[in-house]
């Protein structure tokens, strides 16, 4: 390193524009965590009733469950988030950018959660399922007391992997405009025409949110190889 | 719908940009995909460390935060692509080549230790190890783990709109505006993005058939999409 580049570093980087723009883009990266918790909890309980639904073989309905997650699996979110936020208007409805970005993230989001429940499920071994026929058991109690605590229970660092891409993934929002913290990078940018700052400060509080998530779900995964 | 048909021609352009984007993505994936791959099962560190570094980063930020610095941010820095769809087609193999070099190390560490001891006591030299017997029983274990990582990098192309690439989507939604048949616009471009992502998945199982170690287990018979991954 000669002192030449370390100036050119200077003149690259503006801390005093950094720390001007940080407060904002802090703000805007508050919404982004809102907007993953929500998504992920329709995700999750989405998720669960189509691995349930789609669980028994009924004829029609597992059928039309299966090609919705086939279908969602196959398209891309942001074509899905166009989809909603220009269709839904033409039939009246008319949603914010928040309520449209959790809606998608949650629908595209319960397919994969979808089938990690449904590998659980069928990890479950066959005599538990025997065991509360035996007890005669009624179907729901089976499922609530027997089935899910079971299953459910492994797939809780698969479905924080999930959450991590979901929190990654609200980076899209950015195309319907709503206030997260990837569209604010972006605007701070126009305004003031210097890119560098705001989008190397988004970059790295998503790398520090996802890093340290990746870390808890390393220790999740060996509770539940413990406990397995 | 009849409107959306005159325009077709703008859309099979936009698609072939997709195609191409997927492409070349794909191969960068697999060459990224080894490339970094190898280096995590390293024995020296400094092959080790920006290996993981580079995963950790790639797959810690989003594609978009990715697209936006290449394009936006790198300048500054005095690095600039000349076609943006390059540019995309980079950060997508890099991206999603993060995702699959983790792929490739799993399946290359999850060999039984008695491939190697093998391979040392017939006198073969470590790079003859991995070229003639690690990585081709591999293959096999990597397929339906690459096969999603194809699909999820087709259905990161649309991304490329952002930084001004006109793709499928970018077309699709020229379109819209243009005869405002929303519906028609945005399920057609829903419908073809399906079909790209189940042709992809039915190269995969082509070639899981191929490579199959144990003929029996039929890849072709499972369901496309739906084994937990």
């Amino acid at each position: 390193m000669n002192e030449s580049m370390i100036l050119a570093a200077d003149e690259l980087w503006d801390n005093g524009y950094a720390a001007d723009i940080f407060p904002e883009l802090l703000d805007a990266f508050w919404l982004t965590i809102r907007l993953t918790l929500v998504g992920m909890a329709i995700a999750l309980v989405l998720g669960l009733i189509v691995a349930v639904v789609r669980y028994p073989r009924i004829p029609v309905l597992s059928r039309l469950f299966d090609f919705y997650v086939l279908f969602i699996r196959g398209t891309p979110l942001l074509v899905q988030i166009f989809a909603v936020y220009f269709i839904l208007p033409d039939y009246g409805i008319t949603l914010s950018g928040f309520v449209t970005g959790v809606l998608v993230l949650g629908i595209n989001y319960s397919a994969y959660t979808a089938e990690v429940y449904r590998a659980g499920i069928e990890a479950l071994p066959k005599g538990q399922w025997e065991a509360a026929t035996a007890l005669n058991l009624p179907r729901g109690r089976t499922w609530t007391k027997i089935v899910l605590p079971q299953s459910i229970a492994p797939t809780i660092p698969v479905l924080g992997n999930y959450l991590i891409q979901m929190f990654k993934d609200t980076a899209l929002l950015y195309a319907i405009g709503s206030p997260e913290v990837m569209t604010v990078a972006r605007q701070i940018g126009q305004t003031n025409g210097e890119f560098l700052e705001p989008l190397t400060i988004a970059g790295i509080m998503y790398l520090v949110i996802s890093y340290i998530s990746s870390l808890g779900i390393k220790r999740l995964e060996r509770h539940y190889a413990l406990a397995a | 719908m009849s409107d959306v048909l005159e325009y077709q021609s703008l859309l099979w352009d936009g698609l072939w940009t997709t195609v191409v984007a997927s492409f070349f993505g794909i191969l960068l994936t697999i060459v990224v995909a080894f490339v970094v791959g190898m280096m995590r099962l390293s024995k020296t560190r400094w092959l080790r460390a920006p290996s993981y570094v580079f995963v950790e980063f790639f797959r810690g930020t989003s594609i978009l935060v990715q697209l936006f610095w290449v394009v936006y941010a790198l300048p500054f820095l005095g690095v600039r692509f000349t076609d943006n769809l390059v540019a995309g087609i980079v950060v997508l193999g890099l991206n999603e080549g993060a995702y699959a070099s983790e792929v490739v190390r799993g399946a290359i560490a999850s060999r039984p230790r008695g491939q190697t001891e093998a391979g040392i006591a017939l006198g073969l030299t470590p790079g003859q190890r991995m070229r003639r017997i690690l990585i081709p029983q591999s293959i096999p274990v990597m397929l339906p783990s690459f096969g999603n990582v194809a699909v999820d990098l087709l259905k990161a192309t649309p991304l490329l709109y952002f930084i001004t690439v006109t793709e499928f989507t970018a077309d699709g939604l020229a379109i819209r505006t243009e005869t405002q048949e929303t519906t028609a616009v945005m399920l057609s471009l829903l419908v073809v993005y399906f079909v790209l992502s189940m042709i992809l998945a039915l190269l995969t199982r082509l070639l899981e058939n191929r490579f199959a170690l144990e003929r029996r287990t039929h890849p072709l018979l499972r369901p496309l999409v739906g084994s937990a991954s």
